[in-house]
Parts: structure tokens; sequence; C-alpha cells
């Protein structure tokens, strides 16, 4: 298990390297001067020489890689050319608010998605099985913004149970502690601002929690199916054992392994699916910083919020891995 | 003891053999058994159809405005059968006209990513090596973005075009096919029948085209269809942040981001866009699934 662990960290490395690469040469990619395309064809000659010094583009792109690449070690993540401040601070509380609303779509995919793989599973050709599979396939089908769009239509417009977007009242905002507005509400004892919290939290995480839902559900259903076959599970019940038990304990103990593996591939999936969420509810996130980002062509904004994701989605899916081989001590890596 | 003289018995060299069936005629079998998959086909082929014929189903152009208040955001009607939007244009006309770009994005996109997939995947898994190594750290890298991340970032380098939005989306399903590829050469690789034809003096090449790609064609048709589906909602989505199709065009994603306003006086103008983004997208998933248990049933799950 070590020496797993060791080998898998070390073959990070030529992929973090790559992924810097790849987000080092955005900005550099960009068809024509990258300094005129960012101010614009009105921009004047000096701001157009002034702004290429900042990004470091009068340099060898190699000096820069290695500029770039040794800010990155000092936690340097750039300035953004919109606010002027320094990217590593700006950063927090939209990390913040992306995690929290990821956590709470997790929590919910995985809640309703085990349970109704376990229950359509356990009931195979029912009609709940038959109309969780429906709802699943047409869940992996959706197109989350549209999903969203429709929430607002009829739980925030026509019902008026929810607010339509945003964090928290805006009439009450929240004092920020954590950034994590439901840790901040409970530790201030504010119960009317954690109820506001949540009914802001509501639709979005239903939205994001769309996909992984119904795949979750989809796995659980077939491993449950593949090990209720298993002769184990004939003695189980032969024995006498409440079919409860043999589901929830003796199955689900031998089905968890693939539906871990894709929890936290969906984990990972969330990231990029929060764009989208963020920007249909006006989720203060981070796929909402780098959709504005993008539309001020703030490129420093662009490629750090892009680098960070993708840290942390390589870093989910070791995770997943070094779980997978730890939990399961049939499965041998070489 | 005598030898039977009797030369006229024949032992069959064959046995009954005209039972055996190809391979592919036996997939057709299956997937036609399988309810869901068969709508899957129904739905796409609806909307292909739709596509072909649009300017013989939609009533009006997709552009053809009529500011009077009258015309503006009407509800659906017998005239409007899904109203019109907010410049007075027909939403069934461009609907309709939608599923041509959608699926002619999709498409394209999916054929640019298998070519340039296979290629890579068979150049990795035929030459091994360091070759290998290097194209699958290129694969391993472009799979460490959330896949509509890495698009977004292509779009925004590129410039937010139609044109782009399908490079982004063909970049970014590469992996998927190349990594597919490499393994089924690998696992041929091994196979008697290459090295007799190596021993017979075959080109690479000729190998290559006559050995291993044969072998591939079942896993990427069905990796393929199911990367149609996910290519059209990606499509869809940077339409939607206005990363992909330029007004006037109507792709779906672009009109669901334009009606967006109107959600509270004209949700029509957003429901029947995005209905048919869903039923597309559903259409190419059930037709997936449907030919993965039809032509390669190990690949279930």
């Amino acid at each position: 298990m070590f020496s797993y662990t060791i080998k898998r960290l070390l073959s990070l490395i030529p992929v973090l390297l790559g992924l810097t690469l790849i987000v080092f040469f955005m900005i550099r990619a960009i068809p024509g001067n990258p300094a005129q395309i960012i101010l614009g064809q009105l921009a004047t000659k000096e701001a157009v020489a002034e702004l290429t010094k900042q990004l470091g583009l009068d340099q060898p792109w190699y000096t820069q890689f290695f500029q770039y690449l040794g800010g990155l070690f000092t936690g340097d993540l750039g300035e953004s050319l919109r606010t002027k401040s320094p990217i590593n601070e700006e950063i927090w509380p939209f990390l913040a608010a992306t995690a929290e609303l990821a956590f709470c779509a997790m929590i919910i995919a995985i809640v309703i998605g085990v349970n109704a793989g376990i229950i359509s599973a356990w009931f195979q050709n029912s009609w709940f099985d038959y109309v969780a599979m429906i709802l699943a396939l047409i869940g992996v089908s959706m197109p989350i913004f549209w999903l969203g769009l429709m929430e607002q239509w009829v739980f925030a417009i026509n019902l008026e149970w929810l607010p339509t977007s945003g964090r928290e009242n805006v009439r009450a905002p929240i004092e920020s502690i954590t950034n994590f507005y439901i840790l901040d509400t409970l530790i201030q004892g504010r119960m009317d601002q954690f109820w506001e919290v949540v009914k802001h939290l509501v639709m979005p995480s239903f939205a994001l929690a769309t996909i992984p839902m119904a795949i979750i559900a989809r796995i659980t259903r077939s491993t449950m199916l593949e090990v209720m076959k298993s002769d184990f599970i004939r003695t189980a019940r032969a024995k006498g054992l409440r079919m409860f038990w043999v589901v929830y304990k003796h199955s689900l103990k031998n089905a968890i392994i693939p539906v871990l593996t894709i929890i936290g591939l969906q984990t990972g999936l969330l990231l990029g699916g929060a764009i989208l969420t963020e920007t249909i509810f006006s989720w203060p996130g981070i796929g909402r910083y780098i959709y504005d980002a993008i539309n001020y062509r703030d490129y420093p904004v662009i490629q750090s919020g892009i680098l960070i994701i993708a840290v942390i989605f390589v870093t989910i899916n070791l995770i997943v891995d070094l779980l997978y081989a730890a939990i399961d001590p049939r499965i041998k890596y070489n | 003891m005598e030898l039977s003289t009797n030369k006229e018995i024949q032992v069959p060299i064959e046995p009954a053999e005209d039972k055996a069936v190809s391979p592919w005629l036996e997939a057709w079998r299956s997937f036609r058994k399988n309810k869901l998959a068969v709508i899957g086909t129904f739905i796409v082929l609806f909307f292909v159809l739709l596509a072909i014929f649009a300017p013989y189903i939609a009533p009006e152009g997709i552009n053809e405005q009529k500011l009077t208040a009258s015309d503006r955001l009407q509800a659906p009607s017998s005239e409007h059968w899904f109203g019109t939007d907010d410049f007075g244009r027909d939403v069934f006309s461009r609907v309709v006209y939608g599923s041509r770009i959608s699926l002619w994005v999709g498409f394209l996109a999916v054929m640019g990513s298998i070519v340039v997939g296979c290629l890579l995947g068979i150049i990795a898994g035929y030459y091994g090596k360091w070759v290998d190594s290097v194209i699958s750290r290129f694969f391993d890298i472009l799979l460490a973005f959330p896949s509509i991340l890495l698009a977004i970032a292509i779009v925004a380098v590129l410039g937010p075009s139609l044109r782009n939005a399908l490079i982004a989306i063909a970049v970014i399903n590469i992996p998927n096919f190349g990594r597919l590829i490499r393994s089924r050469v690998l696992s041929v690789k091994q196979e008697e029948y290459i090295f007799a034809a190596k021993a017979v003096g075959m080109k690479n090449s000729r190998i290559l085209f006559h050995h291993v790609m044969p072998n591939s064609i079942a896993p990427i048709i069905v990796q393929g269809t199911l990367a149609i589906a996910t290519a059209i909602i990606e499509a869809a989505a940077l339409g939607f942040l206005g990363l992909g199709a330029e007004a006037p065009n109507p792709e779906w994603g672009k009109m669901l981001s334009d009606a967006r306003a109107f959600l509270t006086q004209a949700p029509w103008t957003l429901f029947f866009p995005g209905l048919a983004i869903v039923l597309t997208v559903l259409g190419f998933n059930l037709m997936g699934d449907g030919l993965r248990d039809a032509l390669d049933p190990r690949m279930k799950n």
C-alpha cells in the first residue's frame, strides 16, 4: 500500500507539469497580440506595452514559464487585471462557496442515488424499479442549465417557495467567518439566517446533483443485482435473515466499491457542472468567478481558476484511487 | 477383417453451417429486441428527419422578426405552436432549424475526436515504448480537466464561435477514443494471427488497417453514439454561456440564454428548446446503451 501510494504520487508529477504548461500557454495561444486583445482595439500603444510587460510577455517563453512555475510554488497566482488584487487572496470566498454547493449536491446525490439503486435492485422489475430507472435515464440526458431554469420557474416564480438566485438574503447579509455560510450562521447561532442559507442552497444543489444522482443510482442497481445473485446471499437468506439486513448489510458491503469509485469520479465532475449551475443561480462560486473573468478577458484569473479546479480534480481522483486500494484487499497493485 | 469398400461415405467436413450468422446480424437481432434502444433510435431518426426537412416543416425562417406588440412573446397557439420570442420569431421554426446545428455539431465533433483519438491510440498502442508514454501522458493531462471546463478554456483562447466550440468539444473527447483504441491495439497485438501476419512479411500499416481497425469498430460505434449525446449537451452549454453559436443562429443553448430574461413572462421560449435538447440527448443515450448491449456485452457497466 505504501509503495503504491508513492508510485501514484510520483505519476502525478508529469500530469501536474503538463497541466501547468497547458494553462501557461492558454494566454499565449490567443491569436494576435494578447495584450491588445485583452485591452480591446481602442487601447493606446502605451497601455498595450505596459500590459505586455506586466504579463511578462516581452520575455522569451521559457523564462516566462519558469517565472510562472516559481510563482506557483510560492503560492503566487498572479494578479487580477480587473480588480488589481492578488488572485490567491480573492479566490478563497469563491472556492468556499463552490465547496459548500458541491458538498450539498453530493450528499443529495449519494443519499437519493444509492437508496434508489438499492431499492430498484431489491424489487427488480417492480414499478419502482421502472420509474426510478427511467428517471435516471432522463437525468443523465439533462442539460443542468435548463433544469435550473425550470426549477426557478416552478419553485421560485410560480410557487414562490424558494428564492430565485444568490447565496443569502441581500437585505440581511451574513457576517462571514469561514466563508461557509452554513457553518457561519450556526457558529453565530442565527437560526433565521441559517434557514435562509438552506433555502438558497436547495435549488442549485438539486440541479447540480441530478447527473451524479442518476449515474450513482444506475451503478448501484447493477452492482447490487450482481452481488445479490451470489452464493453467500442465498446462504444468508436461507438461514432466515431478514431481507432488509441481507440487502443493506451483506449486499451493500460487497457492492460498495464500484459505487465509491463512481462517487469519487462524479465529485470531480461536479466542479465542471458548477460553472453552469453557478451561472444560472448567480452563485458566487469559482465557476462564476471564471465565467465573469472570461467576459472581462481577465486572463490571469481564467488561468489560475482553471489550474486550481484541475488540481482539485486530480487530487480527488488520487484520493479515490487510494481509498479503492485501501478498502478492497483483493485489489493488488503492481 | 475387411476394410470398408464403400467409397460413398462422405465425412461432413462442415456441420450444418447455414445457421451460423455474422456477428453483425446477431447484434442487430438483439438490438431489435431491446425496446428502449428502439425507442432511442426512433427519437434520433425523428430529429435527423427534422433537420433534413427543416425548410418544409418550419412555417417560418430562423430570423423573421415582427416587432409589434401583438407578435412579441405570444403564448403557444394554433398559429405559433411553441409561441413567439421577444423578436416575434416563431419558436417552433427556430427549434426545428436548431436541430440542424445540434446534430451537425455533435456528429462532426465526435468524428473529429474519433479520427484524432484513433490515430494517436493506434500509434501509442502499436509502437509502445516512449511513444506510448508520451501519448498516454497527453491523454492523462487532457483528462485531468473537468471536460466542460477544458472546452471553456479552449473557446476562451480561440474566441467564441460555433466553429471554435466544435473544435473544443472534439479536443476534449480525444482521450476517450484514444485510450479505447490503445487498449484494443494492445490486446490484439498479442493475438497469434498478428504474429502470423508479421511472419508473412505484412507491413505495419497493413496490419493496422486490416487486423487492428476492424477489431475496434464495434466499441468505437458504441462510444461514438454516447459521445454524440454528451457533445450535444456540451455544445448547448457553451452556447448558453455565450461561447458558442452567434445570433441569430437558433442553437438550442443560445436560445435558452437569450430567453432567460423572459422566464417570468414567456416560459415557453425556454421550455421548448430545452425539451429538444433533452429528447435528442436521451435518444442518443438510449441508442448507445442498446448498441453496447448488442455489440459488446463485455462493456456492460
